[in-house]
């Protein structure tokens, strides 16, 4: 390869992150390759073709709003993984006037799977914590593709207990395609880690939001992920197992994902209805790719607003009712005593 | 209580490894290969009388085992498995249930039962790993949640005996929930500070050791039993490195430091007593 189609080679790389469109997709990118074909041919002859081109743009729209109403829950999680999402990072920077990062879990190490920090929202401090993912090969190895070790939850419990000490509430961002399966993470205990945030988080005294943003594989997710508030973005998942695992573990091959992407019941409707989250935020039209900025400031009208609520009650009806709410869930037939 | 009577009960071995001769009841142990007849388990606690191997039992035993005169009172027996998802993979999950209780004359994973040990009132949740893999739904999450309100009610100790491959994937999210629904229990039960022991017995994995399992005021193991998060060959794959001899058992898991101690089942009654006794003076 020679530097000019090296170059070219990255230029395309990098629009195919940015762009990178799914089979479902394809009805779009063939009507975007035809308007902009006719566009071209608008500019060099004299040919009015404003009128098709009008047909043509209004045809795309509606075309992207039925295609992007009409998601199975195997696109969804395609969606999910789009390496064009915010993650944590980004989210924190469109919120926040302020933010300080703090950094590892006081024992071992810092783990860049799980970043956290105070930031500002409107006036109001906040402690977030979120998994974070990597943008690039680099980055992407950098953060362990957002699979955290048993210290990137201790540092989570860790920000939330000083969150607590100052009364400060707690805002995590999901997104994590699970607790990192390693070696040094079974030997530093991942389940007790994971654990300990689970009990500990159901009795912290101060407010906690979370958003799945991304990914919510299992327990990697739910060691951060127990709110008083839970909300999936339109285009998440979140279930016990992701549904590549779930086809190769109960059919015996990888084939069955779209298979197991429905049984699951993974999608922010579905996880609704069930009532195991409190809440389903739109998504701009394509995903939240498409328009960071107007995801962001959905994300911040809520964090506003429940904290306007959740900052009334008194702790201890709010860990009741926190407790409540979990203890809730699950479905089992008793016979009438 | 005679053996004999029993072995029309059968107990939750696999089949093909229990045999019926003229002389009685018999199946290889696991590890050394060598025979027991089941005279000689029952006795020895179901444990290998050449080479310490705990043979896989289930709450039936441990119950047997672990309360006076085996007498106890079973909490909330009734609770079986609803299908909110109306699960179907290569099986209905319904059928599974079905199937799962014809194998074993079990309702669910868990059984839960007040009773005592050396004269010590004491609630054990004990997982059957004969039931669908002893995988953790909405009735271990739930027989969990109600066996702790009891435990708080009447100021009685708590224990569970884990034997799980984890959450049961045919209730996917609704099992998940289980993990956050039984810690927080566990959080009210520490905050009357009334002792919970978590016996993690071979295997416990997964979502349960993610929850209940750790959470111990004291977390203890049998001999040998697998512990762990991850499966060995999903961190074996994601590695791409062999695992080193060992990992992943009750001994690496104690010298990591995630176990108070490792009690042989001969010895655990003796044990648990001393504990509740120091508790409770
Ligand atoms: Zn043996």
């Amino acid at each position: 390869m020679n530097d000019a189609r090296v170059v070219l080679f990255f230029n395309n790389f990098y629009l195919y992150r940015m762009k990178a469109s799914f089979d479902f997709e394809q009805p779009l990118v063939d009507l975007e390759e035809q308007l902009e074909k006719l566009k071209q041919v608008a500019d060099k002859s004299k040919v009015n073709v404003s009128a098709t081109i009008r047909e043509l743009e209004e045809k795309l729209e509606h075309t992207r709003k039925e295609i992007y109403s009409n998601l199975n829950g195997w696109q969804k999680v395609q969606l999910s993984r789009h390496p064009g999402r915010p993650y944590t990072l980004d989210y924190i920077s469109m919120l926040c006037d302020d933010f300080i990062e703090l950094h590892g879990d006081r024992t071992v190490k810092d783990d860049k799977a799980i970043v956290g920090g105070l930031g500002s929202v409107g006036g109001q401090t906040v402690m977030f914590i979120g998994h974070q993912k990597g943008k690039n090969t680099k980055e992407r190895q950098y953060r362990n593709f957002g699979m955290a070790n048993p210290e990137g939850y201790r540092k989570a419990l860790r920000l939330m207990k000083l969150a607590e000490k100052f009364n400060k509430p707690v805002v995590t961002f999901i997104d994590t395609p699970g607790a990192y399966p390693g070696l040094e993470a079974e030997e530093r205990g991942q389940g007790e880690a994971i654990a300990r945030n689970l009990l500990e988080m159901s009795v912290l005294k101060v407010p906690i939001l979370c958003f799945i943003v991304g990914e919510g594989a299992s327990g990697g997710a739910l060691g951060i992920g127990i709110g008083d508030r839970v909300y999936m973005l339109e285009y998440t998942w979140y279930s016990v197992i992701s549904p590549e695992s779930c086809s190769s573990i109960l059919w015996r091959t990888w084939d069955y994902k779209e298979k197991a992407a429905e049984v699951l019941k993974l999608t922010a409707e579905d996880m609704l209805s069930n009532k195991l989250i409190d809440g389903v935020i739109p998504e701009p039209l394509g995903g939240a790719h498409h328009d960071p900025q107007a995801m962001a400031s959905a994300i911040r009208s809520k964090i506003l607003s429940d904290l306007k609520i959740l900052g009334r009650k008194a702790p201890a009806k709010l860990v009741q009712e926190r407790i409540d709410k979990f203890c809730a869930m699950g479905v089992v037939n008793e016979p009438a005593s | 209580m005679s053996w004999f009577k029993r072995v029309k009960e059968g107990i939750t071995t696999k089949t093909e490894e229990k045999k019926e001769t003229p002389d009685g009841i018999w199946e290889k142990c696991p590890s050394c290969k060598k025979v027991l007849h089941l005279s000689e388990q029952l006795e020895n606690q179901y444990v290998c009388v050449y080479c310490g191997y705990q043979l896989r039992i289930g709450s039936k035993e441990y119950f047997e085992i672990l309360f006076d005169n085996n007498e106890f009172t079973e909490l909330y027996p009734d609770l079986t498995s609803a299908d909110p998802l109306n699960f179907e993979d290569t099986k209905k999950y319904t059928d599974r249930l079905a199937e799962g209780t014809r194998k074993t004359g079990l309702k669910d994973a868990i059984r839960s039962a007040h009773g005592r040990l050396h004269g010590h009132d004491l609630v054990i949740a004990c997982m059957d790993f004969s039931f669908i893999g002893g995988s953790m739904g909405s009735v271990v999450g739930e027989k969990i949640a109600r066996s702790i309100d009891y435990c708080i009610e009447h100021r009685i100790p708590f224990m569970i005996i884990s034997k799980s491959g984890g959450a049961r994937m045919m209730e996917a999210a609704f099992s998940l929930m289980q993990m956050a629904k039984t810690s927080a229990k566990l959080a009210l039960l520490a905050e009357q500070k009334i002792p919970y022991i978590s016996l993690l017995t071979d295997p416990t994995t997964g979502g349960v050791t993610a929850s209940y399992a750790m959470l111990g005021d004291i977390n203890i193991a049998e001999p040998g039993a697998m512990i762990g998060f991850a499966g060995p060959r999903v961190i074996k794959e994601t590695i791409k490195k062999d695992l080193p001899k060992g990992f992943q058992s009750a001994e690496f898991v104690l010298e990591h430091g995630f176990l108070d101690f490792i009690v042989d089942r001969r010895e655990m009654k003796e044990k648990l007593a001393s504990f509740l006794r120091m508790m409770a003076s």
